[in-house]
């Protein structure tokens, strides 16, 4: 994780919020950065993680855990992290036997579906252990992404949907946390995406967002970030709700600064 | 905020990413309503659950019984969310059942019309098309759009009264942690930065190396300058009454034997 995101956010793994869904939205750049800090910090706070990486390999989440500080390894081996690698196992939907619905059952389908083997998927791996032990803090889903959901065929209602009930059962039900990854196109061409981005957005109560400079590509600025708190009762909320930061992403960290504060230009 | 739920019909509050409309829709049910039912369609609203606690015909089922009700006395429907809705349903389901909703006027039989039903419905603008938002925005009685400034959120109230035209208002209020509203007068003070009374301005004349000031002669002789495109008095004298020693131009001509100076008929072939 990045301490110094955590300070932006005034959190820290020992107190981190419950009940809430973060949205993580990229425009002109990446932003999975944001994904590995929240994978980071949620294994950190000790919270159970359902992880459905439908973009990277587990290897690849695994290399860049490990410069942060977490072993996924470990992780899942202990049974904190449970994670579903939609590259790997969408090849099992065609040729595991139909007697269970796959999480990915919609690859099959030739109509618009929805997701609900997906959400029946998170909702029985985060469900309370049966022997009364609370091994850990709170569940925690992550999602990345569900822009990619799109292009596989389903429809924005229908994410939006399976969203919804991921917050009924784990923000709800479980008081846990939901972090989940959108694509901003940027251009307005992509309705579906608009529609999925703005839904996504009234259904959350932090958004981090980020941009690509405005004036291109920068050695010492790679971006910058907008956080916007979307609950009317946060306490540590600014008074105008949002605050935009830029940042420069290293080996090991990433760095905020202030706007026109990058240490390369002062 | 009083005009908002003084009439009946469809109160539409919609709202945006950035300025979040569903505190508000609690503080307007908290001071509308003395008797709250709350419908949960929010656990399951496509009955996904196998548990059989959905409610049968789902959120529009639900909406549509609250149309057959029979009890007298006021009405306050709060939905949360009308785009939620808009999303599932097609746009005619949604602006039928709002329709049925909000024009109860009376029952069958009835001796006593039936009170004014009121439907606060949420909407979130980014999501819909024109089409929906226009649709809905004819069926509505009130319309506040949410907006705001430095921090501070302001609720735009159009309302339609019949045979009245529509009123504009304006409103800057907060949301108290008990959901009660706060109205505040106006906006809040815009914070504009001050320049630094103790620097004195700088002169940028001050250190050139070639001068840019004019000698009093100079400056005289430039101020009695007249522009030579600058229309005054003296000019349109000028123009009208040309001073007599003055030279003008002449043009001399000598007709030769095949110019015409008869200007009647320049031609010639008038054949009169």
């Amino acid at each position: 994780m990045f301490p110094e995101l955590n300070n932006l956010l005034n959190i820290t793994p020992d107190r981190a919020e419950q009940g809430k869904l973060t949205l993580l939205c990229d425009a002109k750049t990446d932003g999975s950065f944001l994904v590995h800090h929240f994978l980071s910090f949620y294994l950190k706070a000790n919270c159970k993680v359902c992880f459905v990486a439908l973009i990277q390999s587990f290897s690849h989440y695994n290399i860049v855990g490990q410069k942060l500080g977490v072993s996924l390894t470990a992780a899942r081996e202990c049974g904190q992290l449970v994670f579903l690698e939609g590259l790997k196992s969408s090849v099992d939907v065609f040729f595991r036997a139909q007697a269970e619905p796959h999480p990915l059952q919609f690859l099959r389908e030739a109509d618009a579906g929805n997701l609900q083997p997906l959400y029946e998927f998170v909702r029985e791996t985060l469900k309370p252990m049966d022997d009364g032990q609370a091994a850990w803090r709170c569940p925690v889903l992550l999602v990345d992404d569900l822009s990619v959901l799109l292009s596989l065929g389903l429809g924005a209602v229908a994410v939006l949907d399976f969203i919804h009930y991921c917050r009924v059962a784990v923000c709800w039900e479980r008081k846990g946390n939901i972090v989940a990854l959108a694509h901003d196109s940027g251009d307005g061409e992509d309705k579906e995406n608009d529609i999925l981005l703005n839904g996504l957005s009234h259904q959350s109560h932090l958004i981090l967002r980020a941009e690509g400079l405005a004036t291109g590509f920068c050695r010492d600025v790679h971006g910058q970030l907008r956080i916007l708190w979307r609950t009317p009762s946060q306490p540590t909320a600014q008074r105008d709700g949002s605050l935009t930061y830029q940042y420069k992403i290293q080996d090991k960290s990433v760095s905020f600064f202030a706007k026109g504060m990058s240490p390369a230009v002062l | 905020m009083e005009s908002v739920l003084a009439l009946g019909g469809l109160v539409l509050l919609r709202d945006s990413v950035e300025w979040e409309g569903r505190s508000l829709l609690k503080a307007l049910v908290k001071k509308s309503a003395l008797w709250l039912i709350y419908h949960d369609l929010f656990r399951d609203p496509l009955s996904w659950s196998r548990t059989g606690e959905a409610l049968p015909g789902g959120p529009l089922g639900a909406l549509q019984a609250m149309c057959r009700r029979t009890d007298p006395g006021p009405f306050t429907i709060a939905l949360d969310s009308l785009s939620w809705l808009l999303l599932h349903l097609p746009c005619t389901a949604v602006c039928q059942a709002l329709c049925a909703l909000s024009h109860q006027h009376s029952r069958p039989g009835g001796s006593c019309p039936a009170e004014p039903v009121r439907v606060l419905g949420l909407l979130h603008e980014e999501l819909h098309g024109p089409g929906a938002l226009g649709a809905l925005s004819s069926l509505a009685q009130t319309e506040v759009t949410l907006s705001g400034a430095m921090g501070q959120a302001s609720a735009h109230i159009l309302s339609r009264r019949p045979r009245q035209r529509p009123a504009h208002q304006t409103q800057w209020f907060s949301i108290l942690p008990d959901f009660s509203l706060d109205l505040q007068g106006g906006p809040p003070l815009e914070s504009q930065p001050h320049p630094d009374p103790h620097t004195p301005p700088v002169d940028p004349t001050a250190h050139v190396t070639f001068n840019l000031h004019l000698s009093k002669k100079e400056k005289e002789a430039k101020d009695s300058l007249t522009l030579p495109f600058q229309f005054s008095s003296e000019k349109q004298q000028a123009l009208l009454r040309p001073r007599p020693g003055q030279a003008t131009s002449h043009i001399f001509y000598e007709p030769d034997a095949y110019d015409d100076l008869d200007q009647e008929d320049p031609d010639d072939d008038l054949d009169v």
